[in-house]
């Protein structure tokens, strides 16, 4: 027996090992960012330079309910959208796509790997970026945690969609056109959602939890419906 | 319809009592309104080496990436390991190896992070890091193996691509200029890991018409524009024959 038909555990072939998959990818596509720095770093610089042209744009030093959720939400949109046209970019330069696509693992497991990349990048994002815009903007700290858990709400969202749209536009000319025009309108909603469900959080006279849930639900329903998407149409999207 | 070759060969067909590994009828690709490969016909049992053989433009690195199943044939019947394409592909995969232009490697990461990935997706098991281990040894790449690919030459990088095909164990082998890159002494090394086996089949894709002969068990030479010049034995084709029957320079 040779050392490479021992190494061989499956030798059916099957479409079985796509966990094994999505943890790989996800793990080096995570390797990859850590070694390089080339997306999250961008991201949170983006997000505080755009903190201070609003601080001094807006000539406020304190902002509050919508206004304060329009801010943040429209910042890391944004800063999500640098990490979004970056993320196949090793897949199509590099022959990542065919590489996954020689193995016997389902395409899904490269679309949800992305998501989940992107995911830890806007936690990551957010981690940084969150005590920042505080620090900038708000009174009161008191809401953070409640608008920590809407941001990883809408990070799903994000997540989700900026992927499915992302792997639609690698193979595209206009990539870097495309994820915007494509993204933007995809994600009114969420933003709607995430928006009103922050603004009550961020009320200058305190946060106020009454009434965020129904926007809540409709967030999670949202970011439901496109992981499901997801699902269906990852394999095809990735065939020729 | 796949045109007559000008130059006859004598040699009767040979054939095999292996099992088919490959096979295509009428297989045309089309890139927009641009047909790359017209009427291709191929057939190949375990154990033997298709050498295919035609100028710039044939078609030749498209037939091998229909081979792989990573292009859809746009008509025509094509049959991998068993499995016809592209309904079946997903049973090919994974069979396959394929060793391309491009190395299929994340520059930014290690020749070694490269197939422990490699192999994570191909689902080899525990005994996967002393397979990369071996392998990585063949090829002289032992001390490099722990380098980032961006920092390699391209005959290291096309010494793991080497691995990276071959560490599963495939059934078929797609090779596209296998030794591009590669210096003679690395060539030595790698020649005997891509060599055939009875239960492995080779597709080989080169310019080098006399070294590729003598490889061969049949051959399939396409015309520029994709059109099959000859398809059937080696045996009794000359290198000037090929080049004749191609169009390719005497």
């Amino acid at each position: 027996m040779t050392a490479g038909s021992e190494a061989r555990a499956h030798p059916g072939r099957r479409r079985g090992v796509s966990v094994d998959a999505f943890k790989a990818i996800l793990a080096k596509d995570l390797r990859v960012e850590l070694r390089t720095l080339q997306s999250v770093p961008a991201m949170a610089l983006f997000a505080i330079t755009t903190f201070v042209l609003f601080r001094y744009g807006l000539d406020r030093t304190t902002l509050s309910g919508s206004l304060a959720a329009g801010v943040l939400l429209a910042t890391v949109l944004f800063a999500a959208i640098l990490a979004i046209n970056r993320l196949f970019v090793a897949e199509r330069d590099e022959g990542g796509f065919d590489a996954i696509r020689l193995a016997p693992v389902d395409g899904t497991a490269l679309g949800v790997a992305k998501a989940g990349a992107l995911m830890v990048y806007l936690l990551v994002l957010e981690a940084i970026t969150l005590p920042v815009f505080a620090i900038f903007f708000l009174d009161s700290w008191s809401g953070l945690p409640a608008l920590a858990g809407v941001l990883a709400l809408t990070d799903v969202g994000l997540a989700a969609l900026g992927a499915l749209v992302s792997v639609i536009a690698a193979n595209s000319r206009a990539r870097d056109l495309l994820v915007p025009l494509v993204l933007l309108p995809l994600l009114v909603p969420v933003m709607i959602a995430a928006g009103n469900a922050a603004e009550p959080l961020l009320a200058a006279q305190g946060p106020d939890y009454g009434g965020i849930g129904k926007w809540l639900g409709f967030l999670a329903l949202y970011d439901m419906t496109f992981i499901a998407v997801g699902f269906a149409v990852y394999d095809f999207l990735l065939e020729d | 319809m796949a045109e007559a070759a000008s130059v006859q060969i004598a040699t009767p067909p040979a054939t095999s009592a292996a099992p088919i590994a490959a096979s295509a009828r009428g297989l045309w690709r089309e890139f927009g309104e641009l047909p790359v490969l017209r009427d291709v016909a191929l057939e190949l049992h375990r154990g033997e080496t298709l050498v295919v053989l035609g100028p710039n433009g044939a078609g030749k690195t498209t037939l091998l990436r229909v081979l792989a199943t990573l292009l859809r044939p746009t008509a025509g019947e094509v049959s991998v390991l068993g499995c016809s394409l592209p309904r079946e592909s997903w049973r090919a995969r994974g069979r396959i190896g394929y060793l391309g232009h491009e190395p299929l490697l994340y520059r930014d990461l290690t020749g070694a992070e490269n197939l422990r990935f490699a192999a994570r997706l191909q689902g080899l098991g525990p005994g996967a890091p002393g397979r990369i281990a071996e392998l990585v040894d063949r090829v002289g790449m032992s001390r490099r193996a722990d380098e980032q690919v961006r920092t390699l030459s391209a005959g290291m990088v096309q010494r793991l691509a080497v691995c990276r095909a071959i560490l599963h164990e495939p059934e078929l082998l797609l090779l596209d200029e296998p030794s591009s890159h590669l210096d003679p002494e690395a060539a030595a090394l790698v020649e005997p890991l891509l060599a055939t086996a009875p239960d492995r089949a080779r597709v080989l894709v080169t310019h080098e018409v006399d070294s590729g002969l003598a490889e061969a068990d049949r051959v399939l030479a396409l015309r520029a524009g994709g059109a099959v010049a000859y398809e059937g034995p080696a045996n009794g084709l000359s290198a000037g024959d090929a080049r004749a029957i191609y169009g390719g320079a005497p």
